[in-house]
């Protein structure tokens, strides 16, 4: 299959027969308020004549830094149009991080969302040679700014008005020029180690990515879509531009982050795609809930929740359900199943996806169990996304399905995942060294990834390929492998496993504060803050406790022997996780060198100064002494004392 | 929505409120004595002092929660010196309460409907019926609650419970409340009472914006002295029920009476009275 199109002209197309059919829709004055798809070509065309009138053009690039809004997609096909490169921009990343992206891209406009984000970027100008213009969306706290290179959205599309009078068709025939083999987007990768890397990516390698999800997924037109993945994810684009516009479907805009969830139960979205932590959070809120329940719902709910993980694994296993369990499946439906569908906002979702990591097993059969069509997908940046999805009738928690058509894969010597497609990237933008070494010889992608392709034909994904390692006495290990199983706990939130050359494997954990808080609420036991909660023995002791059932799933020699929990959150801020939160291996080496020391030299506790980063980019030193412990020792778990202890909050 | 700016007419030039030589009695207690201020149309004013100076009370004066036993009050130029609570709320005044005057078991959004009140026109009877007049009206004040919702990002909360909210969250809501109201003067009793410092600085910024937005004159009783001196033009002095000093917040910080109430005398005035305990 080849594409023969770009993605405005396809807006251009959908403008014409979709026409009045809702393109988007975004929450104003508490009521859902639908875009067709005649205005979204007609925001798009005036601020892309706008843009124009400001001198932007072909090859010139426009980042966006935002929550998902009508508005940056506007700009974003805008910036298309002209033959010009989108470059969706992180919007928590803090001003220095921002200002690298900005920079190396060499954007000339940015499009913000807001005053946070306006000052973030006037705050870095002066590291940005190219800039010349910065269109805000939301004018709040704008109004007595006076900087000539600040201008609103609508002054853009009015200037744009006024250019396109004299010049009819200025856009139009821009459009008609533009070839599928231009580029449209930049997409930075997170860098788990290194500086971010600009994947450019033309319409064909979207399009191409977007078509073959179309051919191994029923999506339809009347689908509605919640796009809610931060903007710079490739995921992201894929989905609510790509595909959104190859389809012709309605993605929804959450009104803020904070009102995702009950966004989400308001539009009962028919398709989705998240990653594995929000899957994790949801399960985990679930329970949290269950658990506060009176006497009678927290028993049915358990009741139907084993009988319905019961069926799924049968199912699973590719057994028959006994008439029995499928009687009992069937109340469950009525009772917990269905509300609780309803609750989560997904009774109308036919399938949700997961990627970018992988998700735990437990979690995974909870949701397929309650009758969430939940399937694991896999894809990179370089891929424009998907490269393999799991089919509706073929899912299982260990793999990510096969690849797409059009997509071929192989495994190279070394076991690493590469693959071939319309989609696989045009190189990272002025980085030719690292896309040489990305790219064999022969013209296939190296995805970085170990993994093998199963019996059926499924790919199985590892870890990545250059962090497996080998313990001293040969034991190949792969850290990620072991962290994965560690965070299928609901206790711990992060985890790092070490072990490359070393004797046996051990982690540093980092707890997970809303369900840890809630279990010592519980137990009665008083802290005053998460470091004081990180600090407790209990705490260890329950951490311990879930190494033990992790280990039982761990083969004997890269079983975890030593531990300890953290007193701080990975935070991305600090570098130590990206902002799709995978763990940056090398540099928490690096930063925890003393306190891995410890874990192998056998001390009981380790002296350590964090530097903790503000959001707002300001550092501090945080000293605090961490204790270690052993997973297998002398019963050490202290008995919890009844005292009357007045439970903190928080 | 469009930003109505409140100036333009010839009474710009006159003070929007003026309180002259007010004083409160409770028995033996003197609570406020010959207070004079004067506060210009969409000026943010503050009012500092110690515990017990008087300045509650004054705003209970301003908003006919007390009638002044001398002196006179006159709002654009309506004497409200004997005016009740309500008729002044019609004029054009709301405030907000320094303990939190929500109804607990209502959601956000009925709270802030309620602010509403005065400005409904239709009647029980058709209210009942809910048609016509009743229901545009509905629709109306919804769309302006909305609005309020948005500026004040409850979006999240708009259908929960008060009594579930956490304080500083609780003071957003009855700012909105009082800004359901359309006021033209704003009577904020400690909105940052009781905050940690990154809520006392998103309300420092609704308190700007609000002045901003919508020209709305502010009166602000405030214990935190860099919020006040960072967010008002004019700045009196209260203590044991009288003024002791006016001025900008500049001239206000060097003032040797001011330093002296604050600290004793002898002190430097930069550092301020602290937080009182809750």
């Amino acid at each position: 299959m080849t594409v023969d199109i770009t993605l405005p002209q396809l807006l251009r197309k959908n403008a014409a027969t979709l026409a009045a059919r809702p393109a988007m829709r975004e929450k104003d004055l508490g009521i859902w308020q639908p875009y067709s798809w005649r205005r979204y070509w007609d925001e798009t065309r005036d601020f892309a004549l706008g843009l124009a009138a400001a001198g932007f053009g072909a090859g010139d690039k426009l980042a966006v830094i935002g929550e998902n809004r009508p508005h940056l997609y506007f700009a974003q096909l805008a910036a298309m149009c002209l033959g010009g490169v989108a470059v969706p921009a992180y919007q928590d990343a803090i001003a220095a991080e921002l200002a690298y992206v900005l920079d190396h891209a060499e954007v000339s406009i940015v499009v913000a969302e807001d005053q946070e984000q306006v000052d973030k970027v006037l705050s870095v100008r002066d590291r940005l040679p190219h800039l010349k213009l910065v269109v805000f969306d939301d004018p709040r706290g704008l109004g007595d700014y006076d900087e000539p290179i600040l201008k609103s959205f609508g002054e853009v599309q009015q200037a744009g008005r006024e250019f396109g009078a004299p010049h009819p068709q200025h856009v139009e025939a821009a459009v008609e020029a533009g070839k599928p083999d231009d580029l449209c987007l930049f997409s930075y990768t997170s860098g788990t180690t290194s500086r971010p890397k600009g994947v450019m990516l033309s319409h064909a390698n979207l399009l191409s990515a977007a078509e073959a999800l179309t051919k191994a997924e029923d999506i339809r037109a009347a689908d509605d879509h919640l796009a809610y993945l931060p903007m710079a994810w490739i995921g992201n684009s894929l989905l609510s531009m790509a595909l959104h516009l190859g389809v012709g479907f309605t993605c929804n805009y959450p009104e803020r982050p904070e009102t995702l969830l009950r966004d989400l139960r308001e539009l009962g979205p028919t398709i989705a795609l998240a990653p594995p932590r929000f899957w994790e959070n949801t399960l985990t809120a679930t329970l949290v809930r269950a658990a506060d329940a009176s006497w009678l719902k927290r028993r049915l709910f358990n009741l139907f929740r084993a009988i319905a993980e019961r069926a799924e694994t049968r199912r699973g296993a590719g057994e028959k359900v006994p008439l029995g369990l499928r009687f009992g499946f069937a109340i469950g439906e009525v009772l917990i199943y269905g509300p609780l569908r309803d609750q989560l906002g997904l009774r109308r979702a036919r399938w949700v996806y997961t990627g970018g990591a992988p998700l735990g097993a437990d979690t995974f059969r909870f949701f397929r169990a309650v009758g969430v069509n939940l399937k694991q997908v896999y894809g990179a940046t370089e891929l424009a996304g998907l490269c393999s999805a799991q089919a509706n009738r073929d899912v299982d928690p260990d793999t990510v399905g096969r690849a797409f058509q059009g997509t071929e894969l192989r495994i190279a010597e070394n076991g690493e995942v590469q693959v071939r497609s319309e989609s696989v990237f045009k190189g990272y933008y002025k980085q030719q060294e690292a896309t040489r070494a990305t790219m064999t010889e022969d013209g296939w992608l190296r995805t970085g990834d170990a993994g093998f392709i199963d019996r059926r034909g499924h790919l199985v994904i590892i870890d990545r390929a250059r962090d497996v390692g080998k313990l001293v006495d040969g034991t190949a290990y792969a850290p990620q492998f072991v962290e994965n199983k560690l965070k299928f706990s609901p206790y711990i939130g992060e985890a790092v496993a070490f072990g490359d050359a070393r004797p046996f494997v051990a982690a540093i954990v980092a707890i997970d504060p809303t369900t840890v808080g809630n279990w010592a609420e519980r137990q009665n036991l008083a802290y005053t803050s998460f470091q004081d909660l990180c600090a407790k023995p209990e705490v260890a002791g329950l951490i311990r406790g879930e190494i033990r059932k992790c280990n039982r799933m761990l083969p004997e020699a890269v079983q975890i022997r030593r531990f300890l929990v953290l007193n701080k959150e990975f935070d991305a801020d600090d570098d130590e996780i990206t902002r799709t939160r995978k763990i940056r291996r090398g540099f928490v080496a690096e930063k925890y060198a003393s306190v891995v020391e410890a874990l192998y030299s056998g001390a009981g506790e380790v002296e350590f100064a964090a530097e903790i980063t503000y959001e707002d980019g300001r550092k501090t030193l945080m000293h605090s002494t961490l204790a270690i412990a052993d997973v297998e020792e002398a019963e050490a778990r202290p008995e919890i004392a009844p005292e009357p202890a007045i439970s903190a909050a928080q | 929505m469009a930003g109505a700016a409140a100036s333009g007419s010839e009474i710009a030039e006159r003070p929007q409120l003026v309180v002259a030589g007010a004083s409160k009695r409770f028995g033996g207690v003197r609570a406020v004595e010959g207070v004079s201020i004067s506060v210009n149309r969409g000026q943010i004013a503050s009012i500092i002092g110690p515990n017990g100076a008087g300045k509650t009370s004054l705003l209970n004066m301003i908003s006919g929660f007390y009638k002044p036993d001398t002196g006179s009050i006159t709002f654009e130029g309506h004497d409200i010196t004997r005016a009740r609570p309500a008729e002044i709320a019609a004029l054009g005044i709301a405030r907000t309460f320094q303990n939190i005057a929500l109804f607990a078991g209502m959601t956000v959004l009925d709270n802030i409907m309620l602010g509403r009140h005065v400005h409904m026109r239709s009647g029980v009877l058709s209210s009942l019926v809910y048609w016509g007049l009743a229901q545009r009206e509905e629709v109306a004040h919804r769309a302006r609650c909305e609005e309020l919702i948005e500026f004040l990002e409850l979006e999240d909360l708009r259908k929960q419970q008060v009594s579930g909210l956490a304080y500083g969250l609780r003071k957003r809501v009855e700012l909105g409340r009082a800004l359901a109201l359309e006021p033209k003067l704003l009577l904020l009793d400690e909105p940052m009472g009781g905050m940690n410092q990154e809520e006392k600085e998103d309300m420092a910024r609704y308190v700007l914006d609000v002045n901003q937005h919508w020209g709305t004159t502010i009166i602000l009783i405030e214990h935190d002295m860099t919020v006040v001196m960072d967010i008002s033009q004019q700045v009196n002095v209260f203590d044991r029920g009288r003024k002791i000093a006016e001025g900008t917040p500049a001239e206000v910080q060097s003032n040797p009476a001011v330093i002296d109430a604050y600290l004793g005398a002898g002190s430097h005035a930069n550092a301020g009275p602290g937080e009182k305990a809750a």
